[in-house]
């Protein structure tokens, strides 16, 4: 079992044997899917498995979000971990239903109750008593892919456990990919412009609620389960995300069971992703865009001429959930920004191909992509490169500090900023916050860097 | 309405109300959102300041990522200890077993870094699946002629507390392993001391001037080699007693050294935590020189406080923290400052913490052990607290209801220990209460 040390390295080097993660660009699976399930009304999550699964999520959830965050755990101990976690679970739906007094339940696995085996749909077939609410069983073993995966399955869970066929209705579905509250705040506004809609999942409110008078138990706010029944009797779905190696989610299943036709696109950041959400509302609902939502694109166009000098062949890196760095590379690479490196952390094998896929093809728009790669290794492929800026969210400080050069922070988490809750990623408005932020800080570092004080730049 | 939960009705009293038996130490209810985190965290965070080991999370890579750089403990050399290691187990390494992963991972961090020594933090799925990490570390150790720990962390094994208490066992298989040769007789170890925004420091600084030898702080600014040795030291002073008062009560048991606690927050505590060091080594130059500590930095303190005091009469704190000794303090402190506490509560008190703590508390004053959000908010309102002081999980309860908030936990920046310390807390707390933010809030 002793191996040469020079081929491991060169092994970690190639990424072939990815033996130690050091300091993960990644999370584990029930993470995204708590953050889903904040974005259903009157829900609360129980996290089957140890009590700190649900206490170090809640506390990172809490580090972004500023919000309380309260999730439940079944708490194993030695006795549930040998016999089985049925009668925790029992308990803590009761104890749960008690105090919270929720309309749903989301019941998430972890990797200990997944592998000793515990089969949530019959324990909780099992409860008798009490009235019934639904209940959202969940597979989420963190040893099967990241938090992102987390955060879709809890969406095919919540749709499969809810949605059903009615008459036909001629509401739109938007099914949300793991994005701020502003941004689904955004969408909401826009999707209002073209039809009635559903947007699940909509924490845009239970994650970034208004100061409260009295403890809310379960922050307002969120899709109501009537509205996600009615999905399965929609006109269309808009699945926003996802399209890196996942079998199956949400809008495939709508799809699938209901004959809910399917347009599954990006996340809508930049231009042509936004021109792609705009133009499918559009479609969808045979209604005109709005004079308004022209005019932000023609500003964005504006601002994209007024910038281009400043970008056009700057380096970037960028790094995050598969679907925001496929997406942001889109944008970048629309402003003329050269992707030193495009990297993420979780490994379905087809991020690559979105990516190229994605980006405006120009003098070296890509150079490095990379998927299942930690930050160590992201540091490493970065090393030759010579970035001018990184683009992602707060774990690559020290990567950014290494090099001196800015971080415009975006996704989750953003654990050293004010405010991670209320960046805008999508839409034409999205964009053009994200283009002010990173011309400010290239303008910044020019002006940091230069021997003469500039008043223009 | 929020209702108390059948099986949490005994770990919530209010003083003076009801006869006094308080439920502790035990596990989590299913169901209740506990404060508490598990075993691992248990562990991590006691051994988590050793800055010149690997510490590797073997499991699924969540507990590795939700402990990097979790806690602001500072290291005047190395920084290993700001890394997150995890063996990153995929769903073929739980079928086949993630013993060949953790190998090869010791291998390449031990080369990449040349640790003094590893720790191996077992977490819930490798007491399933079985792996056999203590051979894996003792092969590894032996090939590598360094300490290769293993620890039973895995998260479903009891309370944080049997965390610390596995850390404990690691600690104690280091210590006993050094030489001694330069530890001088007037030497202590500083237990339970994490060195948050450098507080090890100044405790460090006032054992000096007292010309006492710290010999190994366990574990803040921590190192190897010094733990190896401190069992040359002649005493053990233990701070955040909830964590590390069995391996004091070990050390005494194994190498015959006594142990005192303290606790270093408020002046009242630094004052007596210097003087009782002092007495023990009975010597009239070491208690002369701690009165001079202590009497010239009063002498700058009070004046400074005064101010504060003035503002914050008749306030009121509800405190909830991890271990109770810090709730002790801090009653002391707040106390000194004028202000009245409403709700005192820990994660991980025992019964002679709890019997103490109503000792200390007013009337009226409710009194919890493993507490939740819901619980936390009805008191808070019901007593109308102006403040609550505890760590990152407290935070948006309180500022949801338009109330101040003091971290006292992993993630502050300001040291809180020692008498500048108590300056700094002062002042902590006079910002968060008297701020005009919270004249516009609903819920006030």
């Amino acid at each position: 079992m002793i191996i040469d040390m020079e081929s491991r390295k060169n092994n970690i080097k190639e990424g072939l044997d990815n033996i130690v993660t050091i300091n993960a660009c990644k999370l584990c699976t029930p993470l995204g899917a708590c953050i889903a399930f904040k974005g259903i009304q009157g829900c609360m999550t129980i996290l089957h498995g140890s009590q700190g699964c649900a206490t170090y999520i809640r506390r990172y959830l809490i580090s972004h979000y500023r919000e309380p965050i309260d999730i439940a755990s079944s708490s194993f101990d030695e006795n549930a971990a040998i016999f089985g976690g049925g009668a925790n679970l029992v308990k803590s739906i009761s104890n749960v239903r008690r105090q919270y007094n929720p309309e749903v339940l989301a019941i998430a696995t972890s990797c200990l109750s997944e592998t000793i085996g515990d089969d949530i749909e019959m324990i909780v077939k099992g409860i008798e008593s009490e009235e019934k609410i639904p209940i959202i069983p969940v597979s989420t073993a963190s040893y099967r892919g990241t938090h992102r995966e987390g955060f879709y399955a809890a969406l095919l869970a919540s749709v499969k456990s809810l949605a059903e066929k009615k008459d036909e209705s001629s509401h739109i579905n938007i099914i949300s990919g793991m994005l701020s509250p502003e941004d689904i705040r955004y969408l909401k506004a826009i999707a209002g412009e073209f039809s009635d809609f559903v947007l699940l999942p909509d924490y845009s409110e239970t994650l970034d609620s208004g100061s409260w008078g009295e403890y809310e138990k379960i922050a307002e706010g969120g899709t109501a389960i009537e509205d996600i029944r009615s999905m399965g009797s929609a006109a269309g779905t808009i699945e926003l995300g996802g399209s890196c190696g996942l079998v199956s989610t949400a809008g495939k299943y709508l799809e699938e069971k209901f004959e809910v036709p399917l347009k599954n696109i990006s996340l809508p950041v930049g231009l042509r992703g936004s021109d792609l959400l705009i133009n499918s509302l559009s479609k969808l609902s045979g209604k005109e865009i709005p004079e308004s939502i022209k005019k932000e694109r023609l500003r964005l166009l504006d601002a994209y001429a007024d910038a281009h000098k400043y970008l056009f062949g700057v380096k970037a890196i960028v790094y995050g959930e598969e679907d925001l760095a496929v997406a942001l590379s889109s944008f970048l690479s629309e402003l003329g920004i050269s992707i030193v490196l495009c990297a993420s952390g979780s490994n379905t094998g087809s991020f690559k191909e979105e990516v190229e896929k994605s980006i405006i093809d120009f003098d070296e728009s890509v150079t490095h992509i990379a998927e299942g790669v930690d930050f160590e290794k992201i540091d490493e492929i970065a090393a030759e490169l010579e970035a001018e800026i990184v683009i992602g969210n707060s774990k690559g400080y020290k990567l950014a500090s290494k090099f001196g050069i800015p971080l415009i922070r975006t996704g989750f988490p953003i654990h050293d900023r004010f405010g991670g809750q209320r960046i805008q990623h999508v839409g034409y408005k999205g964009a053009m916050m994200l283009l002010d932020n990173i011309v400010n800080a290239v303008l910044e570092t020019q002006q940091k860097n230069s021997s003469v004080i500039y008043n223009y730049m | 309405m929020i209702e108390i939960l059948k099986e949490r009705k005994n770990q919530v009293f209010e003083k003076g109300k009801s006869a006094y038996d308080i439920g502790c130490e035990q596990s989590s209810a299913a169901g209740s959102v506990s404060q508490r985190a598990c075993v691992f965290c248990g562990s991590r965070v006691v051994l988590y300041p050793i800055a010149d080991a690997v510490h590797i999370v073997h499991g699924p890579v969540g507990c590795a990522a939700y402990t990097w750089d979790i806690r602001g403990s500072m290291s005047s050399g190395p920084e290993l200890h700001r890394l997150s290691f995890s063996t990153d187990l995929k769903e073929k390494d739980v079928i086949f077993g993630g013993e060949k992963k953790l190998y090869n991972s010791l291998l390449y961090l031990i080369e990449r870094y040349s640790p003094n020594a590893v720790f191996v933090y077992s977490t819930c799925i490798i007491g399933i699946i079985g792996d056999d990490v203590e051979a894996v570390c003792r092969r590894v150790s032996k090939e590598n002629g360094i300490p290769v720990l293993p620890v039973h962390s895995e998260g479903f094994r009891g309370t944080k507390k049997d965390g610390y208490r596995s850390a404990c066992e690691v600690l104690l298989k280091l210590t006993g392993t050094g030489d001694v040769s330069d530890v001088r007789k007037n030497s202590i170890n500083i237990l339970g001391e994490f060195n948050l925004a450098g507080e090890a420091w100044i405790i460090r600084k006032y054992y000096k001037d007292m010309g006492i030898q710290v010999t190994a702080t366990l574990t803040g600014d921590g190192r190897i080699n010094d733990i190896r040795k401190a069992h040359g030291a002649s005493l053990n002073v233990v701070q955040c007693s909830g964590s590390m008062t069995y391996l004091a009560q070990m050390m005494e048991r194994e190498f015959g050294i006594p142990y005192i606690r303290v606790s270093y927050f408020g002046m009242e505590d630094v004052a007596r935590a210097l003087y009782d060091v002092a007495r023990h080594f009975n010597d009239e130059d070491i208690l002369e020189k701690a009165r001079k500590i202590v009497t010239d930095n009063m002498t700058l303190l009070l004046p400074e406080l005064k101010k504060y005091k003035e503002k914050l009469q008749g306030k009121k704190a509800a405190i909830y923290v991890g271990g109770a000794f810090k709730a002790f303090s801090l009653i002391k402190i707040l106390r000194y400052l004028g202000i009245d506490v409403v709700l005192a509560g820990s994660q991980t008190g025992n019964k002679d913490d709890y019997e103490l703590l109503r000792e200390m508390c007013d009337e009226g004053t409710i009194i919890v052990d493993d507490s939740n959000p819901l619980e936390l908010s009805k008191y808070v309102q019901e007593k109308k607290a102006d403040l609550i002081i505890g760590g990152v999980k407290e935070r948006p309860i309180a500022y949801k209801l338009g109330i101040g908030f003091c971290d006292h936990n992993h993630e502050r920046k300001i040291p809180l220990a020692g008498f500048e310390g108590m300056l700094n807390f002062t002042k902590e707390i006079y910002r968060s209460v008297m701020s005009p933010v919270w004249r516009f809030m609903p819920g006030r």
